[in-house]
């Protein structure tokens, strides 16, 4: 049984079919790649994953639960957390209350010990502090635990994304883009981050990305999206020498 | 073997201390009849506008949701608990907490439906909720009309200042915790707070419910301390005087919210001789204010007492 079973997915916006009839299959432990040229769906795809986007059609399992319909919390604790295109962080808040933020819905304490401030309260707080900060250390970013987001440098910005998507302790992570706007070394350190991370959290990872080197690099299997539909999917090898891929990439040679 | 942890930290403690001395200080300037009759009515007055403007800065500037219509939750403590009391000659305690679960009522049925929506059509509504509670109380004639009632003046010094300490406390506490947390990342990015697991609706309401139980206690003791309320006391600039505190005390900063509140009433106190200018001076200061420090006295920061918590945490880990 896969982790996660796409079926017939569909999603339109009024005439526009942004998605139609995606079939994905993806493995516990597998490292996908979603690529495909600028407009074709693809976060769309992640978009109508999260429950940010109603599904027009089709079916979404995940981990045997059906999963379209729920809100993106209920996703979320469903074991599906993401990054966003553009980093979406707590911007004004310290680097740890940002991760600590993705263990609340693992909190442990309710909101009577936290307004009486409980013994359940202290201990829940530490637990989440020392959970938060072993996960920092993890991203090499305990030493700016308690500086503000926003003044990150861009990379470590991208880390701490990902970061507190691994906060909510997910099965399934998706990562929109990780590598947009990073130079080649930048790229390649997030490409050794990526496959430590699968092996050290036991993760499935899907990822969405521009960056040739990064996907052919590291993804296992690669599904390529053109126009709302699946166009080609396989190896990385298999994918570079597809010419339906070469096409939708550089268009058709004119004859 | 890990500490047990639980509410006797130095922090805490020292914290207990300030606010029981700030107390003692107060009542003893008003036992030995150091302090004029006139300012124990503005040391009410800001207790008061304290717990109106924390109360209104967990919704605007915690939880990021902009309300104006706190003068609507008010006026329903006020006149709940003013009829208990009052008309119903009921112990004065029973009178602020129906007054305050009345509001939180109210706001939990107010706040399930508006707060999907956002920015101005949030304020628009809101500010429309606080007319309507309005208008329904200078409609009806059991609570005396536009002409109101009196009632008694019960609410003591001691009264007031150990509800809004107990109030502060209480707000203070849910803004420190996870559930706080989850609030303030509504705030900085609900899309993201969405995809964190935060359920962004429940928190909404949670902070907006939350938000109207304080303003219905502060309602419940201004009612109850200057023997007369109108429907004409709980119009919309009541609403924008709470909004002007937490703004010029910082939106998002509990401390801030303090002493905006302190502030914004001490000067409206000490400009009483000339009231002609009154207006004109607060509303110089504010346009000063959001030229030279557009985000308030305290930002989003806290006063804290941070680094004794800190000490004592070192000190617990070089002992273990």
């Amino acid at each position: 049984m896969p982790l996660l079973k796409i079926e017939n997915l569909s999603k339109s916006f009024g005439g526009l079919k942004a998605v139609s009839n995606l079939n994905i299959e993806i493995n516990q432990g597998e490292l996908i790649g979603l690529i495909g040229p600028n407009g074709a769906g693809k976060t769309t795809v992640f978009n109508l994953l999260t429950g940010v986007y109603d599904k027009t059609e089709g079916k979404m399992t995940f981990r045997d639960k059906n999963v379209s319909g729920l809100k993106p919390y209920q996703v979320t604790q469903q074991g599906m957390a993401r990054t966003f295109q553009n980093i979406r962080l707590f911007s004004d808040l310290s680097v740890i209350d940002n991760v600590k933020i993705a263990y609340h819905q693992r909190n442990s304490y309710s909101m009577t010990s936290a307004l009486l401030r409980l013994p359940s309260y202290y201990s829940g707080e530490e637990e989440m502090q020392r959970k938060a900060m072993d996960l920092l250390k993890i991203f090499n970013l305990e030493d700016k635990a308690e500086e503000t987001a926003k003044n990150l440098p861009y990379g470590e910005q991208r880390r701490l994304e990902i970061a507190r998507a691994l906060g909510t302790e997910p099965k399934l992570l998706l990562l929109d883009e990780p590598a947009a706007g990073m130079n080649p070394q930048e790229t390649h350190d997030l490409m050794n981050l990526i496959r430590w991370v699968r092996e050290q959290f036991k993760l499935t990872i899907l990822l969405i990305e521009h960056d040739m080197s990064l996907v052919m690099g590291v993804c296992e299997r690669i599904y390529v999206l053109d126009y709302g539909t699946i166009i080609a999917q396989g190896a990385p090898d298999e994918i570079k020498s597809n010419p339906k891929v070469i096409e939708a990439y550089l268009g058709e040679e004119v004859v | 073997m890990r500490k047990m942890r639980n509410w006797f930290n130095r922090k805490n403690i020292v914290s207990l201390l300030g606010i029981l001395l700030l107390y003692a200080v107060i009542q003893g300037l008003i036992v030995f009849d150091i302090m004029p009759p006139f300012y124990k009515l503005t040391l009410i007055q800001i207790c008061i506008y304290i717990i109106l403007a924390t109360s209104l800065n967990l919704i605007n500037g915690i939880t990021g949701q902009f309300s104006i219509g706190h003068a609507g939750f008010m006026a329903i403590g006020a006149y709940i608990s003013a009829i208990i009391t009052a008309i119903q000659h009921g112990p004065l305690f029973l009178g602020l907490i129906a007054g305050a679960v009345a509001a939180a009522l109210a706001g939990f049925l107010v706040g399930l439906p508006t707060l999907r929506l956002k920015g101005d059509y949030l304020a628009i509504a809101t500010l429309g909720f606080g007319e309507i509670v309005r208008i329904i109380f200078l409609n009806t004639d059991y609570v005396g009309g536009a002409a109101g009632f009196t009632l008694p003046s019960t609410i003591t010094w001691t009264w007031a200042f150990g509800l809004m300490a107990v109030s502060v406390v209480l707000m203070k506490n849910f803004v420190g915790s996870t559930h706080g947390r989850a609030c303030i990342s509504i705030r900085e990015n609900e899309i993201a707070a969405e995809s964190m697991g935060v359920n962004t609706t429940k928190y909404k309401v949670i902070a907006f419910t939350m938000g109207a139980f304080f303003a219905g206690l502060a309602g419940g003791i201004y009612a109850n301390y200057f023997y007369i309320i109108q429907p004409m006391t709980f119009n919309f600039l009541l609403s924008f005087n709470i909004l002007v505190m937490i703004v010029l005390g910082g939106l998002g900063s509990m401390t801030g919210g303090i002493i905006g509140a302190i502030v914004m009433t001490l000067a409206s106190a000490l400009l009483a001789g000339v009231p002609e200018w009154r207006n004109v001076i607060t509303a110089v200061l504010l346009v000063l204010m959001m030229i030279f420090r557009p985000t308030g006295i305290m930002g989003t920061k806290e006063f804290t007492l941070n680094f004794l918590g800190k000490k004592s945490e070192k000190n617990a880990a070089s002992k273990n």
